[in-house]
């Protein structure tokens, strides 16, 4: 089989991606073994492995994971809606636009886990301080994404829309929208990856439950297999929201 | 504004005044845009009437306002001076009746052949089943038969611009509006699909108005041609192309065809050379202002 019929096969790039995980794990417990990565700040992965049956058993892994997941879903929803709406609502504006571009930019860039104790005092100490801090940090890419995919639709597909006579919202629904999608989905990741980070993130430092809370028990109490088997299961939530997402995205735009 | 009756005829045929009954008529269209160096007039009394049926080449130098003329036509762009009227009825946008074919590519890549033809049928609220019943016709029509659940990006530039072609010509525009479809063709490809127009146009007897630089093309497709000045774009004269129909690609080998291209070149090299002087000089300045 040459590389191109490789490259074609559906198995291989899978199967060599799962062989090259399982070739870095095997080094780093190689690594640790011999004594080139201290075991004291970094695990066995052989342990971690093993620390998976005793975290899901005694810790409520399931109940925690559906948590985490319920709040960065929530979260993940609002972005989506409010980001691609507000998103729309500048492109239409340009005065809009001009006026506050440059601001929602600084806040995609600002450090707003930070604005924590502002939202504690806001919403009390429950999952939606978390779902709104996860809110704030993931809506900004998705508007900018939003409106740089709505401005970049080739002119020559709104004249041929023109030029078939379409209204604004059919104009907007069958051409502006399909064209932004793939921008527009760049955005959505974008805003998830920053969503959940704040998510786990807020969990971690307010001690209210899910997986960072978690994370950080198991770290208080020195149990590094238990902290790394528990990062896995958030590595499991971010897996969960970019299949979603790519699955969506093919619903709605099968090809590009 | 100076009407049509005003403008110089010239050439064979002489140009066509607005006062013939044409099922297209563009009656003294002025166009100008405001640009940093001033005013620029784009277009400049242009008129012309299309009969029923009629392949009319409008065909000019780059910089003569061809496609601010196919905006104007196509309702894509206002602020104009003049009319355009479509069987007696002045039109300021895009109008149904008219049919518009882009030159740059314009398919919805992600969309199918047969959802992309059939788009103008979707916004018209025809049931699914009917539309691409009706789609698969036009797609036949342009010889993409078996291509219909092919996505753009899997089809040769020629074949996106014959679903381009198919999609407007679905729409059943009383007047299907070219814009240089195939400047991003080769000319093997150009010729063969010239031909593949030309069959269209004669068995849906469809009025045509091609806008190109192309002198083979127009001369190929057309039963005249409006040839414009540079810069601003005036119609300069009107050449009936009495060529035999039904016409093909053979067309090009034969004796007439090549009095007819070095017919038009003799008007056009005149204007095509004020344009490119037009060009170095604004360059040179625009250098020695840097």
């Amino acid at each position: 089989m040459n590389a191109a019929a490789l490259t074609r096969s559906r198995i291989f790039p899978l199967a060599l991606g799962l062989g090259a995980l399982a070739a870095a794990i095997l080094a780093v417990e190689a690594l640790i073994r011999i004594g080139v990565i201290n075991r004291f700040i970094v695990p066995l992965p052989s342990q971690i492995a093993l620390a998976f049956e005793r975290v899901i058993v005694e810790e409520d892994i399931a109940g925690r994971f559906r948590l985490t997941l319920f709040e960065a879903f929530t979260a993940g929803a609002m972005i989506t809606v409010v980001g691609v709406s507000v998103g729309l609502l500048l492109f239409r504006i340009n005065i809009l636009r001009q006026a506050t571009e440059t601001w929602v930019a600084a806040l995609a860039s600002a450090p707003t886990v930070l604005m924590y104790p502002l939202f504690l005092v806001i919403f009390g100490r429950s999952a939606w301080t978390i779902i709104m801090m996860g809110f704030v940090a993931g809506v900004p890419p998705v508007i900018l994404k939003t409106i740089e995919g709505l401005t970049g639709t080739r002119r020559v597909l709104i004249n041929v829309g023109k030029s078939f006579n379409l209204t604004g919202p059919q104009l907007f629904a069958k051409i502006l929208f399909p064209a932004a999608l793939p921008t527009i989905f760049v955005g959505i990741r974008l805003g998830l990856i920053f969503t959940l980070i704040n998510v786990v993130g807020v969990e971690f430092l307010i001690n209210f439950g899910g997986l960072g809370q978690l994370i950080n028990d198991l770290a208080e109490r020195y149990d590094l297999p238990g902290t790394y088997a528990a990062i896995s299961f958030v590595i499991l939530v971010s897996v969960c929201f970019f299949v979603l997402t790519e699955w969506i995205e093919r619903w709605l735009r099968p090809v590009d | 504004m100076p009407s049509v009756a005003t403008l110089p005829k010239s050439g064979a045929a002489g140009a066509q005044t607005a006062a013939d009954a044409g099922i297209l008529v563009v009656d003294g269209i002025v166009k100008q845009f405001d640009t940093p160096e001033g005013p620029l007039v784009a277009v400049d009394r242009v008129s012309l009437s299309v009969r029923p049926g009629e392949f009319l080449a409008v065909i000019g130098p780059s910089g003569c306002g061809k496609s601010t003329l196919f905006n104007v036509i196509g309702g894509l762009i206002d602020r104009y001076q003049g009319a355009v009227t479509v069987g007696g009825e002045t039109v300021r946008g895009p109008h149904p009746a008219i049919g518009m074919v882009f030159q740059e590519e314009s398919t919805f890549p992600w969309r199918t052949v047969i959802e992309n033809v059939a788009f103008p049928l979707e916004i018209a609220g025809i049931a699914r089943k009917e539309r691409l019943e009706k789609a698969k016709r036009f797609i036949a029509l342009v010889g993409l038969n078996g291509f219909e659940n092919r996505y753009p990006a899997e089809l040769s530039g020629g074949m996106r611009q014959r679903v381009a072609i198919a999609r407007t010509l679905a729409s059943e525009p009383k007047i299907l509006l070219m814009d240089e479809p195939f400047a991003s063709l080769d000319e093997q490809t150009r010729l063969l699909l010239g031909d593949k127009v030309l069959q269209i146009q004669q068995d849906l007897q469809q009025t045509t108005l091609l806008i190109t630089h192309n002198i083979t093309e127009a001369v190929q497709l057309a039963d005249r041609i409006l040839v414009m000045t540079y810069r601003p774009g005036r119609v300069k004269r009107m050449v009936e192309i009495d060529l035999p129909r039904p016409r093909s690609s053979d067309v090009v080998s034969s004796e007439a065809f090549g009095r007819y291209v070095a017919e038009i070149w003799s008007d056009l090299r005149e204007e095509a050379t004020r344009g490119m002087q037009d060009e170095e000089s604004r360059t040179l300045h625009a250098g020695a202002a840097s």
